[in-house]
């Protein structure tokens, strides 16, 4: 029972394959999408734009869709929680459309891309945030943020120009605007829950 | 609410089989501190918010080396790692990023180049592309230089090249607006002034850059305790500070220097 990571040709996987190698999740980089079947638990990763990586993504949405039917929990992070959402003002290519709601651009009040650490503000307590609290903080690099239609999928938020979600917990489908995995010991501590759920 | 980032710089000469990161005075004299990886991974466990790796002898036959560093280092160090010296291409920048990097960093190559820039942006994301400049003063200003009122009266600041070697005669000031505009996500500003001064971070330099660019800036070269880097996150914009000697020869750790800036108002990560 191993943890996939969709390898589908954006980006440096090394750091995601690398924290779920310590954690001892046992991580196995998928390139083909007749192979993502049979893993106990899914992270998309995703970096560049929404645009290239939906091209790119597109041909595991039928795996990956059936994997999240059947149960198996599925962690998208950065670029790969935006994809999971309707449409993105970056690109004119459609999302997932997983859950409902549009990636919008950051305001111009602030700096784009958000870059650094922010801390998070939780909003429900969900096991994929246990041993988390508002005084963590986490590293985001990102020019667009998620809005869901339904609040109620919000599990932390982070405050930058704007509310932001930084966190999405419904079912079995989590996903988070931060990069876990470049964010230290609290980083590795939710890829360590979404592991535990993922073999549960 | 977003935290200013405090980055110890690791200056690495990779003649030997380790590795061994080095500290110079105003880019001469050079003093040794300890092995790559050990360093880093002890800034990280201190609750450094990145880690930058200079090659300072950046010639492709110790490219293997860093390889090496990179990837020991890698395996320990779950904050953003950043690579920079003698990255020519984006064939070089492949090469760090597979061992490992989350981001490289690119100086003479960019200035000889700018399109070096736009090409790694377009690879691997403009976060992952940081343009370092390394900043001389030259006091006197002329109309076609961006003109800084500094301690000396006005100034601008030439870019220099090849580890400081040789100026370029690029208006460093420009050239970081230049960067940004080729896809730069961030810049890494050295004052050569200041580097391993203790005297602290180039005020003028960094807030007339800061001000000028809309992605983050990163200050750098002449920090010698914890107040100087108070002072640059009071007196500029800069969103991250870099320091190599305070931390390698223990005048303060990344810990001490969090705990200071958080008492006196600055976010910070603790």
């Amino acid at each position: 029972m191993t943890i996939a990571v969709v390898d589908y040709g954006v980006g440096n996987l090394f750091s995601i394959y690398n924290a779920l190698e310590r954690i001892g999740a046992g991580p196995k980089l998928v390139v083909e999408p007749e192979e993502l079947t049979g893993f106990a638990g899914i992270v998309v990763p995703g970096v560049g734009s929404f645009g290239r990586c939906m091209r790119r993504l597109s041909r595991f949405e039928e795996p990956l869709r059936r994997a999240l039917d059947g149960g198996t929990p599925v962690l998208g992070i950065c670029v790969g929680m935006q994809v999971l959402f309707d449409g993105s003002e970056e690109s004119p290519e459609e999302g997932l459309g997983w859950i409902r709601g549009d990636v919008v651009r950051l305001p111009d009040s602030v700096l784009v891309p958000q870059m650094g650490w922010n801390n998070l503000s939780i909003r429900r307590e969900v096991e994929i945030l246990e041993g988390i609290s508002d005084e963590d903080f986490f590293y985001f690099v990102h020019s667009y943020h998620c809005v869901p239609r339904d609040g109620q999928v919000v599990a932390a938020t982070a405050e930058y120009g704007t509310e932001i979600a930084a966190a999405i917990s419904t079912d079995n489908l989590f996903a988070v605007q931060f990069h876990p995995e470049k964010s230290g010991a609290k980083g590795l501590s939710i890829l360590e829950n979404f592991v535990r759920l993922s073999r549960c | 609410m977003l935290a200013r980032r405090i980055i110890p710089c690791l200056d690495c000469d990779l003649a030997v089989p380790q590795g061994r990161v080095v500290k110079g005075i105003e880019f001469k004299k050079i003093r040794y501190a300890g092995v790559p990886w050990e360093l880093a991974t002890r800034y990280y466990e201190e609750g450094a918010d990145e880690i930058v790796f200079l090659d300072i002898t950046a010639s492709s036959d110790r490219r293997e080396t860093m390889f090496n560093v990179i990837r020991a280092t890698a395996r320990d160090v779950f904050v953003p790692l950043a690579v920079g010296g003698g990255i020519r291409s984006v064939e070089d920048a492949r090469g760090v990023f597979k061992a490992g990097a989350d981001k490289v960093t690119v100086n003479t190559a960019a200035l000889k180049r700018p399109e070096i820039i736009s090409e790694i942006a377009e690879e691997y994301g403009s976060q992952a592309c940081v343009v370092a400049i390394d900043a001389k003063r030259r006091d006197d200003p002329a109309e076609d230089r961006i003109t800084v009122p500094t301690q000396q009266g006005a100034s601008w600041f030439e870019a220099s090249f090849y580890g400081g070697r040789e100026f370029s005669g690029v208006d460093a000031i420009a050239w970081a607006m230049k960067a940004e505009a080729l896809g730069a996500g961030e810049i890494l500003l050295t004052s050569m002034d200041r580097d391993g001064t203790y005297d602290g971070f180039d005020i003028p330099l960094t807030d007339a850059v800061s001000k000028r660019v809309r992605i983050p800036v990163i200050a750098s070269g002449g920090c010698g305790n914890a107040d100087h880097i108070l002072e640059v996150f009071q007196k500029t914009g800069a969103s991250a500070a870099l320091a190599a000697s305070i931390f390698h020869y223990g005048e303060a750790s990344v810990g001490e220097v969090k705990s200071h800036l958080a008492e006196r108002g600055i976010a910070v990560r603790i």
